[in-house]
Order: structure tokens, then sequence, then C-alpha cells
């Protein structure tokens, strides 16, 4: 798959161990690809690492998925907030039942079933 | 600033016409709402359509000249994209280019979704969410709309059985329509034990794939006056409100502020305010996004409209009646289409010409509320009778 540049960016960075967000000179945090402080329009973004672990914001189990996901699912999307962003990704090594709004969850990124493509994935904090 | 009436509203039946093309669709929408307004179609100055996934269902970009043609005009023609909201936005533009000096208008919208497998139209409406950091990450349309649920179940408290009220209520709205998909009643006990979506959403919490078009003839008071044309619901307030793309980027995801301001703004542009409006037709793309409209209307208050339709507060025979065409639910939701299908059931429920008019017979007011993804786009409309 072709990269996209920014995201997978910051999926290398995961992989890595070393995940970033972007700060704006006011503070304001983004992710990436955004070159320019929104705000300000001032390209004065830099990247501060990004707090582990994150808490779940909120949860859900897909039974229909798209074709590109079509032999992952059903699978667990989550959203979970790491202090000064949210991110959006999957969570695994746990049963779809258990996950829980609050818990504890560290970043990695996984290949999918169908496509063999990166994914953001969440990991329990046991 | 003039007044825009609605002089005509045509649809297609919505439901399952996978043979039908989207141009097919929306002539026949045209041809109906120019024939119910009595105009001409050489009158028209502009047209405005809405459509989403045509690229995508049927390898066809640039429709606004497309809609233009079959519809029998020859004006200028722009396809307008908000996703769901398309053909909300496409009412929008025509109610500002008529109060901009222009006399006749034609908007609408279609969408042909049902030629495409399920999975395929699973990808197409996905393509309103944010490509790198949603659906990389396997999200779908209700996978979106699930994960604003359970968060608001963890904040407000609510479960799948008060969502099941609104499902129940929508379809039995639509029993007598005839322009509706899904012309069935359910009960509760069908919702909650149907196949499984996504968490916590079962098939009768969402909205079918639908194919279908929707048209309007908006027309200046002066045109209306001129022509003698019988045009009693005018359009008094457009408000139209935008929120950060991705999901994950909302301070709150169970607080649509987009059609917070949306609505704001078409409130204060009508003078009216939410305690006088009589019906409403939302944006039930799921059951818990009808509660989210009613909430980010100022209907009710953060946490309280989850209980509205299991109370019978928004039944057709209750306080505020709301989505008596069936809503998406059940009329169904050809995305492209539905935000000028609101305007043209409103109307007819407001003229007194639709089969569930008998439940509103003294309603003046009425508030459409179409939103684009996961409401990072919202068109808000009042409808106002004036004899």
């Amino acid at each position: 798959m072709t990269r996209d540049a920014g995201y997978d960016d910051f999926l290398d960075a995961v992989e890595a161990g070393e995940p970033y967000y972007l700060e704006s000179a006011g503070g304001e945090a983004h992710l990436p690809p955004m070159p320019y402080d929104p705000a300000t329009g001032e390209a004065t973004l830099t990247e501060q690492p990004l707090p582990e672990p994150g808490e779940i914001l909120t949860h859900t189990t897909t039974h229909i998925a798209a074709p590109q996901f079509e032999d992952d699912a059903p699978y667990v999307t989550a959203v979970a907030d790491f202090g000064p962003v949210n991110l959006t990704g999957q969570v695994r090594d746990i049963d779809p039942e258990a996950v829980e709004i609050g818990q504890a969850v560290t970043l990695g990124v996984e290949r999918s079933e169908t496509l063999d493509e990166r994914v953001l994935v969440f990991y329990p904090v046991p | 600033m003039t007044e825009v009436r609605i002089a005509g509203v045509g649809m297609t039946p919505f439901g399952r016409h996978p043979e039908r093309t989207g141009r097919d669709l929306f002539s026949e929408a045209a041809a109906r709402a120019v024939a119910d307004a009595a105009v001409e179609r050489s009158a028209v100055e502009e047209v405005f359509f809405g459509n989403f996934m045509g690229e995508f269902a049927e390898t066809q970009g640039h429709q606004g000249p497309l809609a233009a043609d079959v519809a029998g005009v020859t004006a200028p023609a722009t396809r307008l994209d908000s996703a769901c909201a398309s053909s909300g936005v496409a009412v929008r533009y025509g109610v500002e280019r008529i109060r901009a000096g222009a006399d006749v208008v034609l908007v609408g919208g279609a969408e042909r979704m049902n030629n495409i497998s399920t999975a395929d139209a699973t990808e197409a409406l996905a393509a309103a969410a944010d490509a790198l950091w949603e659906i990389r990450a396997g999200m779908t349309f209700p996978g979106a709309y699930s994960l604003m649920a359970n968060r608001y179940f963890h904040e407000f408290g609510g479960d799948r059985e008060d969502l099941a009220h609104i499902a129940v209520k929508n379809h039995e709205h639509a029993v007598e329509n005839d322009l509706a998909q899904y012309q069935r009643s359910l009960d509760i006990e069908d919702v909650l034990t149907a196949t499984t979506i996504s968490s916590p959403f079962g098939l009768y919490d969402c909205s079918p794939i639908s194919d279908g078009a929707s048209a309007a003839v908006l027309v200046s008071d002066s045109f209306a006056e001129a022509h003698d044309l019988d045009a009693p619901v005018t359009v008094t307030g457009s408000g139209q409100g935008s929120d950060s793309f991705a999901l994950q980027d909302r301070a709150s995801m169970v607080r649509t502020p987009a059609a917070e301001r949306a609505g704001r703004r078409a409130f204060e542009d009508a003078g009216v305010g939410p305690d006088d409006v009589d019906v409403a037709e939302v944006h039930d793309c799921f059951t818990i996004a009808e509660v989210l409209a009613l909430e980010a209307l100022d209907f009710y208050e953060p946490g309280e409209a989850i209980g509205a339709a299991r109370r019978g507060e928004t039944y057709l025979d209750g306080e505020l009646p709301v989505n008596l065409s069936g809503g998406l639910k059940a009329k169904g939701h050809p995305v492209g289409a539905t935000g000028c299908a609101q305007i043209s059931e409103l109307t007819k429920l407001l003229r007194g010409d639709h089969v569930n008019s008998d439940a509103i017979p003294d309603a003046t007011v009425g508030v459409t509320h179409n939103a684009g993804g996961t409401v990072a786009s919202c068109v808000v409309h009042v409808l106002e009778v004036d004899e």
C-alpha cells in the first residue's frame, strides 16, 4: 500500500516506541499531518512525546465491516484519551465483551487479517 | 429580504430500485416538483443538486449539469457534497440564491446505492469519515454512531431498549406513507433481537441502504404573487454548522456542536425558538442520532431525549411529533436525497396533503435537521405556513 504521509510516519513512530503529537506555540495539540498551526497559520508545530497509557473513552464491536476489514470482523474499535490528543484504534488481546470505558491502554501497530495492512491498535494494561 | 416560498416538492418512492440510475430517479423527482409548483421549467434560473457517492456507485461525477439535463432545465447547475447532508446544503444554497435576487431555483438530490453490495455501500459511506484516523482503524458508519451511543449511555444512562422505542416509533409513522421504504411496524422485541451490526446497534437501529431522489422548487415571494402560485409554506430560517472532521477530535462525543450552531442560526434567522416548533424531521440515520438531534436543537436538555420516544412525547400524537414521514429509519436514506426529502415531507405535512397531516392540523412551524458524517456538517431549516 502506498504510504499516507503523516499518518504512516506516526505509525512508524509507534512501532519505534516513540509516539508523538504536534504542539503549537499556543499549546494546542494536533495529530499529523498538520503542517501549520491552524490558529496562526505559522509552521511552528513541534513534535512532543505522547504520554501513555491512554484511557478508553468509548468502544464498539463491529460485526459488519467494510471489504478491507471483512475477514477481521468481529473486531473492537475504540477512541482512547492519551492526554493532549484522542486516538482511534482497534483493541487487541482482550475478549470483546470485557472491554470497558475507562480501561487503560497502550499503543501498538499490527497487521489486518484481510489486507495485511498496518492498523493502529490498543493493548489493555494488565 | 424576500421571503422564500416552496412552490412545489417531489420525491420518488424510497426503497430498493437497483436498476434505476441516479439520473432516472432525479428526473422523476424533479418532474413531480415542477408539476406540483405549476412553474414553467424555463423559469428555473439555477439548479443545486446533492449527491454523495455517485463516483463510487455509478462511476458518475460532475452531476450538476446532468441533474439539470434530466430535469429539463437549462440553467447553471452545481452538485454539492456534504455527505448525508448534501441536499440539505443544496436547499440552503437555493434559499440563499432566492434571497440574493433570483426568482426560481430547483434544488434536490439523488442517490443510487443498491446496485452495489452491502459491503461496498458500507465502504462508500465510510468515505464520509476520516480516511486516515478512522477508516484505517476499521471504523464504519454504524461503528461511529455506536461509539457515540455507548459514550452517551456512559454519561447519561439509557439503554438499547430506549433506542428501540425510536425505531418502533418511526416505523409506525411510515406505515401509511407510500413513499417510505418500510411500510411496516416493528415491536421492541424485533429491534432487540435483530442481527448485530455494531454494538449496541442491531439491524433496526440503522437506516436502510436506499435508492431515491427528492426535489423542490423555491420561488421568491414576488414571483409567487405575480404568478398566483399556491405556495403557503415559506423557508423562514436557514442555518449551517461544521465541526472537527474526526470524532476523536471532538471535545465531546455526546454533543453535536455543528447541529447546535446550525439550529441557533436557523432559529435566529426565522425569529422563532424551539418552543414555537410544532413538528420536526430530524436526521435519524441511527437511532441515537435522533436523540442527539433533539438535544442539539434545544428541544431537550442533554441526557433527556433518550427517553422521549419511550415516553410517547415524539410520537404522532405526542407533544412534539418527530419524523412523521418515518424518518431516515423507515422512509429510507438515499444519502444525497435525504435533506431535500425532509423538506418535501415537511412541506406536505404543513400544507395538509401528507398522509400524516391529520395528526398536526394546527401546525404552522416545522424544522428539518440534516447531518453529514458524524455531524461534522449540519443544516437546519425552519419552515412556516404563511397563507
